[in-house]
């Protein structure tokens, strides 16, 4: 483990992109910040910029619209770079499957580290797989 | 005065939609506003078209998460206006309490995120920890914290299970409370109030010119609600009050979304009281769809939301148009916008209650020199004009 | 109703109630701009929205109209021939027209004259001129799926 994977285990700072979701994924993890599941205590924290980020959280069917902007906030993003795709859109679709402005799953324009599945998927659920991730890293 | 473009968006930390807006200001006044929109596109139009007359019901549950069965009892109300059906009355009640429980979740997110935006975080976290018994209602009644999926074009899924009853009236009962505390809390801050009052202002020329529904148009005192004017559901069969307010501006809007939360918690008592009694079938049955067009509306939290279909006695509809509220009430900040300050306008934007806005970055762009101003910084400039009317009113 | 009939007369080609509370009129594509005037500016309705749908032969707009003190929703029906995909714009009469003829814009290939700004709302950029998502024989979507596959692969 280098010295860089050791720091970051340690508090994540979530960068949150949205490319074509229904909210609702988007709305569960703005609850995770909320009194009861309240991530913070982990020292998770959302940040404003992608600069200052660890790990891309991302949800939607990453649509022609976004695809541009994903790439160029994948870019902007520094390394260690983590990627979660939340909800069943980012993996495959879900009901929007075969969209005409669906630009494909995520893991076909970046690389994905994570996948938590559901629509959508509950918070708690959420947490767990962040909380796999860091043991994986470990 | 040197004009400057400011870009917010499309994507922003805390806001759930990307959006993208292009202010040009004059130092701190804003004077013109540009709105892109589409890079939540999903084709849901053109999906529809695939899909059979039950299939599209979870498709339009998907087109958005706050309002996850506002659309479903809209695309109902088409498919059973398309066919002439009457649902059963048990079902009827059971579309009303949904949907009313989902006004009151709905508007205790904006509340909380209003409270963000204007630097008062308390209230978010808050508004958000009262939310949350009313997600756990969600889960014990209808299966799902959000996407209830409880209904199909002739009435709803499955029925309730009235043992949960007792205890959802303890729960509403407590936010009541809760509600009522924060709401005087809000109304006597003189610190808010000045944020708030007169702020962003609506007129009712402005609701007719571009067509605002919801909340949004009631705080202009223009008195429109579906659920009144074109009654479905259970809607003519309980007792309750539009509310209106009169100034247009950002106060009203608050109050307007507080008020409905109380009349809300009311109509789902209500509803609870009437399923007691009512006992019964919860699907109708529909054969097929015969050929032709049907309208169906409901108001959603943000306003009324539309849909059309049409059919050609097949197994799907041949055109689906859907129209959401934040279509319309979206570019009313053309109106709004203009002559107000940059720190007011996160809060205008946010005042609509988009299905939402914002930020990545913001770019000040002032002769040709490029100065980045992060979302952050635009939070914070609105946070920074709390602090100095705290100071002013000695608070 | 009655009212309806005599104000607009041989305007109104044809008036269809489907249940008391939707109404459906059609209406000539000339007469589009008299009509809403008379709907929006002295009947004081409010402009819902407009679909645009292509039926087989022609495109068809429908502009719905809600009457809020009644419940009652009235579309207007305007066939525009698939030759000539041309209708006047209603931005000057309605401001909150201007999304929704952007959107039918894209979507369908109708163009509205008088519009201050025919642009693009939902597609992305660089999306190819001449493909309309909405149209019943589009076939350029499949293409373009997978020309997009092979560059993001690539």
């Amino acid at each position: 483990m280098g010295w860089r994977e050791k720091i970051l285990k340690r508090s994540l700072w979530v960068y949150h992109l949205a490319t074509g979701p229904c909210n609702n994924c988007d709305i569960e993890i703005l609850d995770l910040l909320t009194p009861r599941h309240d991530v913070e205590r982990f020292g998770i924290k959302l940040v404003g910029s992608v600069r200052h980020a660890d790990v891309l959280l991302v949800t939607g069917i990453v649509n022609r619209k976004c695809v541009p902007r994903v790439l160029r906030i994948y870019e902007q993003m520094p390394a260690p770079k983590l990627v979660i795709a939340v909800g069943a859109c980012p993996m495959g679709g879900c009901v929007f499957k075969g969209s005409y402005n669906q630009a494909g799953p995520l893991d076909k324009i970046i690389p994905v580290d994570l996948y938590i599945p559901g629509c959508p998927p509950k918070p708690e659920a959420i947490i767990a797989g962040i909380a796999k991730l860091l043991e994986k890293l470990k | 005065m040197a004009k400057a473009v400011i870009p917010i968006g499309p994507y922003h930390p805390l806001q759930e939609e990307p959006e993208h807006f292009l202010l040009t200001v004059e130092g701190e006044k804003v004077v013109d506003v540009e709105v892109h929109i589409g890079y939540n596109h999903r084709g849901i139009e053109k999906l529809a078209e695939h899909k059979s007359w039950q299939q599209v019901t979870f498709l339009v549950a998907r087109i958005c998460g706050i309002c996850s069965t506002s659309h479903p009892i809209a695309y109902c109300n088409a498919v059973e206006n398309l066919c002439r059906v009457e649902i059963p009355e048990r079902a009827k009640y059971i579309r009303t309490l949904v949907g009313e429980l989902e006004r009151i979740h709905s508007h205790l997110l904006w509340l909380g995120l209003a409270g963000h935006f204007l630097g008062y975080n308390t209230v978010w976290m808050w508004v958000w920890k009262w939310r949350e018994p009313v997600l756990d209602i969600f889960e014990a009644l209808t299966g799902n914290r959000n996407h209830y999926d409880m209904l199909l074009p002739g009435g709803v899924r499955r029925d309730l299970n009235e043992e949960y009853f007792p205890w959802v009236r303890k729960e509403l009962g407590e936010l009541k409370k809760n509600l009522e505390m924060l709401s005087k809390a809000i109304l006597d801050d003189p610190v808010i109030i000045s944020r708030l009052k007169g702020i962003g202002v609506l007129t009712p020329e402005d609701v007719k010119n571009y067509g605002a529904v919801g909340p949004t148009a009631r705080a202009s005192g223009v008195k429109i609600d579906v659920r009144k004017d074109d009654p479905y559901a259970a809607y003519d069969l309980i007792q309750w009050e539009v509310a209106t307010c009169e100034n247009g501006d950002l106060l009203d809007k608050v109050v307007v979304r507080i008020l409905e939360i109380f009349e809300s918690i009311k109509m789902v008592e209500e509803c609870m009281d009437a399923l007691e009694k009512v006992k019964g079938e919860v699907m109708a049955t529909i054969k097929e769809v015969p050929p032709g067009e049907g309208i169906g509306r409901h108001e959603a939290p943000r306003g009324e939301t539309f849909h059309y279909v049409r059919s050609d006695g097949g197994s799907s509809p041949i055109r689906h148009k859907v129209r959401a509220p934040t279509y319309v009430n979206l570019p009313t900040c053309k109106a709004t916008l203009p002559g107000s300050q940059l720190a007011d306008a996160i809060i205008i934007l946010a005042s609509i209650d988009p299905c939402y806005c914002c930020t990545e970055r913001v770019a000040v762009v002032s002769d040709k020199k490029k100065e980045y101003l992060t979302q952050e910084d635009l939070i914070k400039l609105s946070w920074e004009k709390t602090e100095k009317l705290r100071r002013k009113y000695g608070k | 109703m009655k009212e309806i009939k005599e104000r607009l007369g041989d305007k109104l080609l044809k008036i269809y109630e489907h249940t008391p509370n939707r109404i459906y009129l059609d209406i000539k594509r000339e007469d589009l701009k008299e009509v809403v005037e008379y709907f929006f500016l002295d009947r004081n309705l409010r402009f819902v929205t407009a679909s645009g749908i292509d039926g087989r032969k022609e495109m068809e707009i429908l502009y719905h109209f809600s009457e809020d003190s009644t419940g009652k929703i009235y579309s207007l029906r305007v066939k525009v021939p698939k030759d000539d995909l041309k209708i006047d714009s209603l931005t000057s009469l309605i401001k909150g027209a201007e999304f929704i003829e952007r959107e039918i814009f894209e979507m369908l290939g109708i163009e509205f004259t008088g519009h201050p700004n025919l642009t693009r709302l939902l597609l992305a950029e660089d999306w190819p001129e001449g493909i309309y998502p909405l149209r019943r024989d589009e076939k350029g979507i499949r293409d373009l799926k997978e020309r997009n596959w092979e560059k993001k692969n690539g």
